[in-house]
């Protein structure tokens, strides 16, 4: 089953692995990774806690619109699982 | 910077200096034994903002944010620093002079 | 030390620096006999600082420069022809490239790598947009232009125009699958075997495999071509 995730569209100031580009888009889970140091807390030299890491498949037609080249070429892009939301099928 | 505009994509290469090579090699040490992270680096790197892209080269950044992860770490003091770079000056007027090799 | 530079011993210099360029064809960068800057300053600071404190020694960090040195896309090279002379192999590799890069005698510390392979209709690109994350245990350091800021904003919006760039134009019916490397793991592309190679060696096969083939932005030289690119 193909699951549908969103990235959050959070705007903190600091250090955060998911792209600013990427925020509010959705995407397909591709595979997992499986769980790694959460770089919030690594890049302020705290103990981190493990999380999950997806990686997430993006169409250019959902990242740039009409502006996309081609829209069905794809970004894969590697986001938290603390960054994602799911996204039911048969949202609008 | 993901998505932004931007010209072409410059092609030239240039093979690294003594001193660039130097960096790399304290950024993978001191990460390996656990004296910061490269999300440490990454951090300094991004806080230094937008800018300091256009002005400064890339290990001149990565050199910089190795300092600042060291310092917050506590390996040495800015006062530390600050005396060697000193010292350093009074060296020679030359990479060469100033490192001793 | 291997990688000493000899400051006063200028006719040393010049003998290596024919016409400014380097035996690969790039200029050097100024080093020994520009004048120092503050981030020279910097670095011989910080370096003879973290060797006084006991944190590394001048010999570990020779030795971490020739390690890095000896990385080069030819590692890389080694892996692609393997996968395309060894089905097991390139299954193997689809799977867990770092630990198949591990098995042929890499050192390639703790990278987590993935390779993503080409195909008759999709073909892969590497970028970095937050920072410079390359496979560089396995590829060595990455091209000056894999860490532009040009490269990083556009590779993700306009991939086709990029590649036209790199003089690659890619027919409509190919899918373009842009790999970010946001987070933890690197990227490695596994380009398709080029028509007309069925009697090539693996040995043979590896010089047709370059860099920019490995990144996305280039494919495998052909056996006609393999004698004269550069």
């Amino acid at each position: 089953m193909v699951k549908r995730v969103r990235v959050r569209s959070l705007m903190p100031p600091g250090h955060v692995r998911a792209p600013a580009y990427l925020r509010g888009k959705t995407g397909v889970i591709e595979r997992s990774l499986g769980a790694f140091g959460n770089p919030e807390q690594l890049a302020y030299g705290l103990p981190a806690e493990k999380k999950p890491l997806f990686r997430v498949r993006f169409t250019m037609a959902e990242l740039w619109g009409d502006q996309a080249e081609r829209p069905a070429d794809t970004l894969d892009a590697e986001i938290y699982g603390h960054w994602l939301e799911e996204v039911p099928d048969h949202a609008p | 910077m993901g998505g932004d505009a931007a010209g072409p994509v410059p092609m030239e290469g240039h093979d690294f200096a003594l001193w660039e090579k130097r960096v790399d090699a304290l950024m993978v040490l001191c990460s390996s034994k656990g004296h910061f992270t490269v999300d440490g680096l990454r951090r300094a790197l991004e806080d230094m903002g937008e800018d300091a892209f256009e002005k400064h080269s890339y290990y001149e950044r990565w050199i910089a944010a190795v300092n600042q992860n060291l310092v917050e770490g506590g390996v040495y003091t800015l006062e530390e620093l600050a005396t060697r770079m000193d010292e350093i000056a009074a060296r020679g007027a030359t990479y060469g002079e100033a490192a001793r090799g | 030390m291997p990688h000493d530079h000899h400051d006063h011993d200028h006719d040393h210099d010049h003998d290596h620096h024919h016409h400014g360029l380097s035996p690969s064809g790039h200029p050097y960068r100024q080093d020994d006999d520009a004048p120092l800057t503050y981030w020279q300053r910097m670095e011989i600071a910080v370096r003879e600082l973290l060797i006084e404190k006991g944190v590394t020694t001048a010999a570990e960090i020779a030795g971490q420069i020739d390690l890095m040195d000896s990385r080069s896309p030819a590692n890389g090279a080694a892996v692609v022809a393997r996968a395309w002379t060894d089905p097991a192999f390139k299954s193997r590799l689809l799977d867990n490239a770092g630990d198949a890069s591990r098995e042929m005698g890499f050192d390639i510390g703790p990278l987590h790598l993935i390779a993503v392979e080409n195909t008759a209709d999709t073909h892969n690109l590497i970028v970095c947009t937050l920072c410079s994350c390359y496979p560089r245990n396995l590829l060595g350091l990455p091209p000056d232009w894999y860490k532009t800021r040009a490269y990083r904003s556009r590779a993700v919006r306009e991939p086709r125009a990029v590649l036209t760039e790199f003089g690659l134009d890619l027919p409509d019916s190919t899918t373009i699958r842009v790999h970010d490397s946001t987070a933890d793991m690197r990227y490695i592309v596994l380009p398709a075997r080029p028509a007309g190679t069925e009697d090539l060696t693996e040995a043979e096969l590896a010089e047709l495999v370059t860099r920019d083939c490995m990144i996305g932005t280039g494919l495998p030289r052909t056996p006609q071509t393999g004698a004269t690119a550069g």
